[in-house]
Order: C-alpha cells, then sequence, then structure tokens
C-alpha cells in the first residue's frame, strides 16, 4: 500500500508459553480511522503496545511511516497512546498535563501555554486547565487524555479501549466526537475495542483478531456482510448460522452460512413463499425478545437449527408480537443475503 | 437471645457509648502518661535548683530559657543537633532512594517480600550491638582503616562524621520503607504515558518518579529527622567527645534536673515545627 502509517510484518509475542500475537501483518494508511475488533485476550491490545514501544515483539517487524521501528523505545517513536484509564499525571494541572509533550520535547514556555489551551478547546474543555485531574468527571478525563496525546501532532495515534470506562450516553458522544476530531486533524487513529458498535460505526476499516491472529481486514460494511469466517460473522453482529444438516435442507448445498437478522422476515406459514430470489424455512417461535423499536424472534425450524430474526415495531406493539410466542411462522430472505462462510474450525 | 446478642445490640443501637467504650483507655493513656508527662517536663523546666544541693526549688522563672539562648555553648550544640539530624535525614533520602527503586520496581515481584525483610532485619537487632559494631569498624585499625588504606586514606575516626554515618546507618530502613511503598503504586501506566509522549528516563524521573514519591521522603524524614534529633547514646559511643543535646540533658539530670527539663524541651519544639513544615508537603497523609 502507498503512503502507509503503520506496517506489520509476520509480528510476533509469547509470553512463556502462550502465543499473544501469532503472526499478524497489517497496512493502515496514512489518515485513516483503524479499528482493531476482538475479544479480549485476542491480542489486539499486545500488538497495540508493540506498536507504541511499550513491548518488545518475540520476532517480526514494525515500520512507522517507512521507517523501521521494531527495537525502538517508546519515546523514539512519533505514536501517542490514549489509554484505557487515561493514565493523567495527578500532580500536574489539567494544562501541565497537555502541555508535557512539549515541555519535554524543549518547546519555549509561551508557545507550550498557547498550544495547550488551544488543544484543551479542541476537545471543549477551556477553562479547565487550572484543575487538576482529581477533580474531574471521568468524560473530562478522557478528553484530557486526548488533548495530551494530540497535542504533538503525532503521526499516529493509538487508542486503547478508550472509551471503554464511560456510560452508554457518553460513550455514544465520544464516538461522533472522536471521529469528527480525526477528520478535522487528519491524524492516523488506531483504535482498540472489544464493542463491536463502536468499530462499526467509527472505522473507515477494520481488522478482527482472534486468539493472536487476524481474522479479516476490510471496511465495516464488509465485514457485516461478508464475514470471512465463522468467528467474524458470530463476533460482529448477533451469530445466526446455519450450518450441517439444517444448511444442507434450507440453503440446498451443504456448509456454513451467515444470515443477519435484520434481513430476514417473519410471516405466517400459510403464506406463499416468493420463490425464486428468496430462500424460506418454516418453525416454531421459542422466544420472543420486545426490544422497544424492534422485535427479536428466536425461532426453531423445522429443518433444525434456531434463527433470530429482528423485526422493526412498525405496526406491532409489545402485546402483538408477545401473542407470536409458540406459534408457526415462515421465515423469509433474500438469496444474496446467505452468505457462504469458509470453515476453518 | 443471649447476652451477647443482646449487648453487640444494643451496642449497635448507641454509637455514642460504642465509642466511648473503644477510646476511654488509648484516650486516659495519651492524656494522663503521655501529654501528661510532657507538661510536667514543660513545667519544670521554669523551676530552678538550689546551687548547694542540688535540689529542685518550685519558684517560677524563666532563667533556664534565658540562659539556654544567651549562652554560646548551648546554642552551639542545638546547632549542631539539628545539623546532624538534617544531614542523616538527606543521606537516608539519597541512600534510600535506589535501593526503594529496585526493591519496588527492578527486582523480580517474587523475590520483593524478601528484600523488604533484608531491609527490615536489623530492626530487630539491638540498637547497641550495632553502635558497638560502628565503634568496632571505625576504630583505630578497624575496618574502614583497612579498607581505605589501599587508597592512602584513613577510617572518620570517632567524632561527629562518626555519629552521622552511624546515626544514616540505624535509621535507614525507616527512610526505605515509605519510598519503597510509594514507588510500588505508582502506576506503570504513567511511566508509561511519559516515555509514550517523548520523555527520555532522566525526565520521567525528574517529572513524574520524584514529585509522586517526594511525600513519601518528606513521611520517612520525619523519622530520620526525629529519632536523630533525640538519640545521645550512639554520639557518646562513637562521637568521641561531640556533645549533642541529648547528653546535655543526661548531664544535667542529676545536678539541674530543670535545666535538663529545659533542654528536653528544644528538640520538641523543633519537632513540632518540622511537622507543620512536613505537612504543607503532604507526607502526613503517606505515613
Amino acid at each position: 500500500m502507498e503512503g502507509s502509517a503503520i506496517r506489520l510484518r509476520d509480528l510476533r509475542k509469547s509470553f512463556g508459553e502462550t502465543d499473544a500475537v501469532a503472526g499478524v501483518d497489517l497496512d493502515i494508511g496514512d489518515g485513516e480511522f483503524f479499528s482493531m475488533l476482538g475479544p479480549s485476550g485476542s491480542g489486539k491490545t499486545t500488538v497495540l503496545r508493540m506498536i507504541a514501544g511499550f513491548e518488545t515483539p518475540t520476532s517480526g517487524r514494525i515500520e512507522l511511516a517507512g521507517q523501521e521501528v521494531t527495537g525502538l523505545a517508546p519515546f523514539e517513536r512519533d505514536v501517542h497512546t490514549v489509554f484505557q484509564d487515561y493514565a493523567l499525571f495527578p500532580h500536574m494541572t489539567v494544562e501541565q498535563n497537555v502541555a508535557y509533550p512539549l515541555k519535554v520535547r524543549k518547546v519555549p514556555k509561551a508557545e507550550r501555554l498557547v498550544r495547550a489551551r488551544k488543544a484543551l478547546t479542541e476537545v471543549r474543555l477551556e477553562g479547565f486547565g487550572k484543575r487538576r485531574p482529581a477533580q474531574l468527571s471521568g468524560g473530562q478525563r478522557q478528553r484530557v487524555a486526548l488533548a495530551r496525546a494530540l497535542v504533538g501532532r503525532p503521526r499516529v495515534l493509538l487508542l486503547d479501549e478508550p472509551l471503554g470506562a464511560l456510560d452508554l450516553k457518553l460513550r455514544e458522544q465520544m464516538q461522533v466526537e472522536l471521529k469528527a476530531l480525526q477528520r478535522e486533524v487528519g491524524i492516523t487513529f488506531v483504535f482498540v475495542t472489544h464493542d463491536q458498535e463502536e468499530a462499526l460505526t467509527m472505522s473507515d476499516r477494520i481488522a478482527v483478531f482472534n486468539q493472536g491472529r487476524i481474522e479479516q481486514v476490510g471496511a465495516p460494511a464488509e465485514i457485516y456482510e461478508r464475514p470471512a469466517t465463522a468467528f467474524v460473522a458470530s463476533f460482529v453482529g448477533t451469530s445466526n448460522l446455519l450450518e450441517g444438516e439444517s444448511a444442507q435442507r434450507v440453503v440446498g448445498t451443504p456448509g456454513i452460512y451467515s444470515i443477519r437478522p435484520e434481513k430476514i422476515r417473519v410471516l405466517k406459514e400459510s403464506a406463499e413463499p416468493d420463490e425464486p430470489e428468496h430462500t424460506t424455512a418454516v418453525g416454531t417461535v421459542a422466544e420472543v425478545v420486545y426490544l422497544g423499536d424492534a422485535t427479536r424472534f428466536l425461532v426453531d425450524l423445522d429443518a433444525g437449527g434456531r434463527l433470530t430474526a429482528l423485526q422493526q415495531n412498525l405496526e406491532t406493539s409489545a402485546e402483538d408480537v408477545a401473542a407470536y410466542r409458540g406459534t408457526r411462522v415462515r421465515l423469509q430472505w433474500n438469496r444474496r443475503h446467505t452468505v457462504p462462510v469458509p470453515d476453518h474450525r | 437471645m443471649s447476652l451477647l446478642t443482646r449487648t453487640a445490640g444494643a451496642l449497635h443501637r448507641r454509637p455514642r457509648l460504642r465509642l466511648a467504650l473503644l477510646l476511654t483507655a488509648p484516650l486516659l493513656w495519651l492524656a494522663v502518661l503521655y501529654l501528661g508527662s510532657l507538661t510536667v517536663l514543660f513545667v519544670s523546666a521554669f523551676w530552678t535548683t538550689d546551687s548547694f544541693t542540688s535540689e529542685v526549688v518550685k519558684v517560677w522563672s524563666a532563667d533556664n530559657f534565658h540562659e539556654l539562648f544567651t549562652t554560646p555553648v548551648y546554642r552551639q550544640v542545638i546547632l549542631r543537633s539539628v545539623g546532624v539530624a538534617a544531614a542523616v535525614t538527606v543521606l537516608c533520602a539519597v541512600l534510600a532512594f535506589p535501593v526503594a527503586f529496585y526493591t519496588a520496581r527492578v527486582a523480580r515481584p517474587r523475590w520483593r517480600p524478601l528484600l523488604v525483610v533484608a531491609i527490615l532485619t536489623p530492626l530487630w537487632a539491638s540498637y547497641l550491638v550495632k553502635v558497638y559494631a560502628w565503634r568496632l569498624i571505625l576504630s583505630e585499625g578497624g575496618l574502614a582503616d583497612w579498607m581505605l588504606r589501599p587508597f592512602g586514606l584513613s577510617g572518620p575516626g570517632f567524632g561527629l562524621p562518626a555519629a552521622v554515618l552511624t546515626l544514616t546507618y540505624l535509621w535507614l530502613p525507616y527512610m526505605i520503607l515509605p519510598i519503597h511503598t510509594a514507588l510500588e503504586q505508582l502506576p506503570a501506566n504513567l511511566l508509561d504515558a511519559s516515555a509514550d509522549l517523548g520523555a527520555r528516563t532522566w525526565r520521567t524521573f525528574r517529572s513524574v518518579v520524584l514529585p509522586m514519591v517526594l511525600p513519601s521522603v518528606a513521611a520517612g524524614s520525619i523519622f530520620t529527622f526525629s529519632l536523630s534529633l533525640g538519640d545521645y547514646i550512639t554520639v557518646q559511643i562513637v562521637g568521641g567527645k561531640t556533645q549533642l543535646i541529648g547528653n546535655l540533658v543526661y548531664s544535667n539530670i542529676e545536678l539541674n534536673l530543670p535545666m535538663a527539663a529545659a533542654l528536653g524541651t528544644v528538640p520538641v519544639v523543633v519537632i513540632v515545627l518540622y511537622l507543620l513544615a512536613m505537612r504543607r508537603t503532604g507526607a502526613l497523609s503517606s505515613l
């Protein structure tokens, strides 16, 4: 890839017997909002820490902007990190925290102050400069950490689950702000998260990690609509797989198939199947989960297996959908939404 | 319901009674024995003695304090004592920091408790034995002389430097422990963050580690300073002819008890001033 900010080649890291990272190749473009998504222990944070320089790879190569940095110390890399617990210096004021990377680089004091104030304005914290981190709320500390990491305009910003400690409302707000900030400053963001929704909403591209390896790299739509492996299909979005006997009977050919719940319509059993563009399957509603704006139907298929279907509550209310429990239904979805998943297991 | 349960229940409903039962004994101890004896000390400093019989005469006068501040010898000894305490404190801090850094952050985690025990072990040995051991080390032709001879030097012998050296040895663990604890509790993330933002090791030490550990250094200094200021045995054994406040108190006890009391008030006042100064650094909250 031309103009790549980060290039990882066969990166490996072992802690004793366990391989935390077992061979990762990755190219992250300049100015990209790139997410590393995976469950805890999948190696995404270890990869991030190796890019930052906190961990030394067991083998492999790390390049930043075409320069090899594999063995360099953190302070020799043009990369700044936003830590999960913010890691603000408690003995410094907010302003001193933000000015710290400039002080380290011996920027004159007057300029330091101006730039620190500007960075605080960028994260909408003007006027908080004289406070101590302990006097701020979680969301405000988060912003200070962001300002501190951005003030020196690094080539790459690493974010280690930075929104994990915030409550839902604040998290959604910060997602929007982070994305806007990234567009504004044009710096490459590498964002580590275990929250698939967060990754889907914010990223230009996503790498899905599992057991120290990357399962798939792609744009959010690609990851969601065309999962490359069964793991991606089940980790991103609701797991909805047809396999074995039931796959043979419903789809017609053996294999593993992923069907996203919102693509499936729930019809009366007596409804005419709309072939040939659609696939249908009949079954019994085992459970109805009312979600407010939508309803989730868990249906046990006659062909075996269970599918989840998600229906918007356009006309229906909670009582209407509850009546579906135990009834016979026909599920129907467009053939092109039946996504074959290569079996790596 | 058993009597025990009923008593416990009654106490649960009467928090004031509970507090009174809990605190009566320690408060009595503190008020009568501790503050009481300090008051007696302070009051008796204003009495005088019959110069023939050395008996205490209970007549009020500030003569003792007047003598204390006007006699050059007394002034010298007071300044010397404070100087020794300060020197011991600085030496302890300088020596303790690298040791604590090693035990808290460099040594393998499973060795750390053992190292802390090793640092504490000397505190279990008798004070006198340790000081006499230093007397042997510092004596003429002793270990210090023997080790320094190849360099054309000799040991410090007995005197003020020897007293400072020995006191530093004695009180060093009291300085290492609080620094060790502070360094151990220092979040590794902050060190990572500092390096990540471009700081080299020395800058991280100066701007992050030192300011965060300073209150604990101050806490340790309260121990080293006050223990040194109150000591008089070490200086008797290795200090040669050196006199500190404690020695003057000791030599006055038989002949002029009120004067001894006046002298004894000096370290109390100095330490109260020192504590007030240290409170500003936040040291008292990290004790």
